[in-house]
């Protein structure tokens, strides 16, 4: 599945800016990162919707908004339902002629919160009646805009505040829950990965999400110094380390087929220049506990765990 | 010049008068989630929708939450939208319903009341609707069949009108209302489609510095549902208080116009008062039960008895001023509840009316009569020990026990 | 003199947002500024991508950027990515 458009670095940065500056997010904020380059990949009349969170809370803060384009908020666990309701009203609308454009695209935009956890039903309710929506999952693995509290998106080994890495336990013990997959499994016309070091990539998938005719879903990778306990500086380095370490790798689902995406390809080529998780971990404060005596045993778990993931995704890529 | 249009008479359930209406009503997008008792509603309409009887937008969502939600967001994108709930799933949609008044959606609900659990009750009793009647929606209550067919067609207009501009919900009793079989006139499809026109959207001032109108409409980007600081949440809550005010005065307007139509009235539109003028013992109720306590009146009145009663249609905004006024010179009031306000000395609706009596110059003696809970059959019997009640109370010029419950086994 | 808040007549209806967010300068919440080496620079936009405040504009008629400074809250990530380390963060 190709996108038409093709688009130079001058192109996108020439496009103005539809999540305005003056947002509240804080410094080094790699979500707001994702926003920007989400609302670059627009095609024409867009409409956005998001869940309760970090994105929701410091884009519309009344009487000032960021967003340039309409914008709807209503609660945390409905990014889905709310695209549900602006698709049909759209369409039947049109039918009876009260809506003049001819195509309006509908975002919905949610955390790791309003996705993994309170949001799974509507967005599972939304694909399964396959409204005509794209759902952006920026993900940075803890209900964040609560105060860093432990999602189902939230790594093994992470601290949190509902997760502390303590003098018995050492952050959470349950697993990453695999949400792209359970994506695929809907049987859904498009999911994929992306990560906001990789721009090309990530707006290329947007837009293709958006000319679906139907339900999309982009994971995105999204960084945060602030939850993470990491250096506001390298949200963006953390969001290709990730993807160099096989511990976010980049991939499509087109009808359920999956595809390695080029950044993760170089990977199942040439297993050499994968990285070792240490490297990504060492970076963040949430996983400092890992890096002690106690819980180093962790570690090799982690990259345990990454490696056969990782082997896992090749085999369905028919790259093993 | 008689305006009143000719009208067709229909066999039809609560449930099929509320689907029927909204039928006709053009309404764009309906999204709902069955319980019982109200499925009827959303198998008839789908069935409207099968047969391509109306353009309407139909998702079967996957929960009430979920439906109360798409329900919100088509309407705040320009459409007319409607749904059905009850019990639990009006309880699941409670989030949903305060920011659903908080963005001035005028959505209309129809409610076929049934008891909340624990325990499990598929029957009537009006605790789940009462449950709300903090959640900025305005609130009517009808007695039969036919006053639902032209309550909703009512509603789309009262919630729909710019000074108003809130969500509202129709109440009709589970099982009671929503299963019995009438007599149901029904307006034209061109008539009620005049009557409820095209949905118009006031202009509001958005963050490119100009007015425009209030919808989701990428030709006017706007920001709808932001987070409000401590500095601006006050004003915008008093807001939703002010068109709680308009629709006292709208809804008897929208009222007055559909009764030139239609023929029927139901009161003012606010309150039905019956037997009240000379009255001196009266009850309130809502619902459905009225139907049976008019009965009880007429054989009163046979007997020689002051009796009245006192009907609440729309019971959000509380109509203050006409309740004070109808029950100015009655001696004894019973308020009858179909719902218990646990801990809290009496029904919900016995609360209402004793406060907004307080102020009163002169109040007749009030109390509560709970009854129906989880579709406890009400019979003229028991309405009748009511009266009886009541003009012991008048004889003896005291009260024994201010909250009592009818047809409990003790 | 701070303008007083409006009250609840003077504000629309439905809470609909009448500000944009560029009347907030989050330039003044930071504390290191990024400076750029106009010759190590080579144009290629990567910082005007990754910034997350949208501070830094591609001026296509001067063929160059433009650091926005009432914006950059100073994070550093525009001085992390850069290939030539062309930015460096001073201290405001």
């Amino acid at each position: 599945m190709e996108s038409e458009w093709k688009f130079t670095a001058k192109d996108i940065a020439e496009k103005p800016d539809l999540f305005m500056s003056g947002h509240k997010a804080c410094a080094g904020c790699a979500p707001a990162t994702v926003l920007r380059l989400i609302m670059k990949a627009t095609r024409g009349p867009t409409i956005v919707t998001t869940a309760t969170g970090c994105m929701e809370v410091v884009s519309s803060l009344y009487p000032q908004t960021a967003w340039a384009v309409p914008w709807v908020h209503t609660a945390f666990e409905n990014a889905a339902a709310n695209a549900s309701g602006i698709d049909a009203a759209l369409k039947i609308l049109k039918k009876k002629g009260r809506v003049k454009h001819e195509h309006v695209d509908v975002i919905a935009l949610a955390g790791d919160g309003g996705t993994y956890d309170i949001g799974i039903q509507a967005l599972s309710g939304a694909v399964e009646r396959g409204h005509d929506f794209l759902f952006v999952l920026y993900d940075n693995e803890a209900y964040m805009n609560t105060g860093i509290q432990r999602s189902g998106g939230t790594p093994v080994g992470a601290a949190t505040t509902t997760s502390p890495a303590g003098t018995v336990l050492p952050g959470k013990l349950e697993p990453k829950k695999p949400i792209a997959d359970i994506m695929v499994a809907h049987e859904m016309p498009y999911v994929a990965t992306a990560s906001p070091y990789y721009w090309r990539d990530l707006i290329t998938k947007v837009r293709k999400g958006l000319e679906v005719e139907g339900p999309a879903f982009l994971h995105v990778f999204a960084p945060c110094p602030r939850g993470w306990r990491s250096d506001p500086a390298k949200s963006i380095e953390l969001s290709r380390l990730a993807v160099e370490t096989c511990i976010f790798p980049l991939w499509e689902a087109v009808n359920g087929e999956y595809q390695l995406s080029p950044p993760s390809k170089v990977y199942a080529l040439a297993p050499q220049k994968k990285k070792p998780v240490k490297e990504y971990l060492q970076m963040q404060g949430r996983f400092r506990h890992l890096f002690t005596p106690k819980f180093e045993k962790l570690l090799d778990e982690i990259q345990r765990i990454t490696d056969l993931k990782w082997q896992k995704l090749l085999k369905k890529c028919g790259m093993a | 010049m008689k305006s009143i249009v000719e009208q067709n008479t229909l066999a039809l359930s609560g449930n099929e008068a509320v689907a029927y209406a909204a039928k006709q009503s053009d309404v764009d997008v309906v999204a709902a989630y069955p319980i019982t008792p109200q499925t009827i509603i959303v198998e008839r309409f789908s069935e409207y929708v099968a047969n391509g009887e109306v353009e309407t937008a139909f998702i079967c969502t996957e929960s009430e939450h979920s439906a109360m939600t798409a329900c919100l967001t088509a309407a705040l994108t320009g459409a007319r939208t409607f749904t059905a709930s009850a019990s639990a799933g009006l309880a699941l949609m409670h989030e949903m319903l305060f920011v659903t008044s908080g963005c001035r959606a005028p959505v209309v609900m129809a409610i076929a009341n049934r008891a909340l659990s624990a325990p499990l009750n598929i029957h009537g009793d009006q605790s789940d609707s009462m449950a709300q009647r903090d959640s900025g929606w305005i609130q009517l209550y009808v007695e039969n069949a036919q006053e639902v067919y032209d309550t909703i067609i009512q509603a789309f207009r009262v919630a729909e009108n710019h000074e108003v501009l809130l969500p509202a919900m129709v109440c009709l009793d589970g099982f009671i209302l929503s299963h019995s079989l009438e007599n149901v006139n029904v307006l034209p499809d061109d008539v009620v489609r005049k009557f409820v026109g095209i949905r118009q959207f006031p202009n509001v001032l958005t963050h490119e510095g100009k007015m425009a109108p209030l919808k989701l409409d990428p030709e006017n980007p706007m920001t709808m549902g932001p987070v409000a600081f401590p500095n601006y949440y006050f004003e915008v809550k008093r807001q939703q208080e002010e068109a709680m005010k308009n629709a006292l005065k709208i809804i008897p307007q929208v009222h007055d116009e559909y009764a030139k139509i239609s023929g029927r009235s139901y009161g003012d539109g606010l309150l039905e008062p019956y037997s009240l003028e000379d009255a001196e013992v009266a009850i309130v109720c809502l619902g459905s039960t009225a139907g049976t306590v008019k009965t009880v009146v007429d054989e009163l009145r046979d007997e020689g008895a002051k009796a009245g009663l006192l009907r609440i249609r729309t019971f959000r905004p509380l109509p203050v001023n006409g309740i004070r006024k109808a029950l100015e010179d009655v001696k004894v009031v019973a308020v009858m509840d179909k719902c218990m306000s646990f801990g809290g000395y009496g029904g919900p609706v016995f609360h209402e009316i004793r406060h907004i009596l307080y102020e009163a110059g002169k109040h007749p003696t009030v109390v509560n009569y709970v009854y129906g809970l989880g579709g406890r059959d009400t019979s003229p019997q028991q309405i009748r020990k009511i009266y009886k009640d009541m003009q012991k109370i008048l004889r003896e010029k005291r009260v024994k026990n201010p909250v009592q419950y009818l047809g409990l086994r003790e | 003199m701070k303008p007083k808040e409006k009250s609840w007549k003077e504000i629309s209806i439905a809470a609909v947002c009448w500000k944009p967010s560029t009347e907030t300068l989050t330039g003044d919440w930071k504390t290191y500024m990024p400076v750029r080496d106009l010759e190590k620079c080579t144009r290629c936009l990567l910082c005007v991508l990754f910034c997350p405040d949208g501070a830094i504009h591609w001026k296509p008629e001067k063929g160059d950027i433009e650091f926005d400074y009432n914006f950059c809250k100073g994070c550093g990530i525009c001085a992390n990515e850069c290939p030539t380390k062309a930015i460096e963060m001073k201290l405001v």
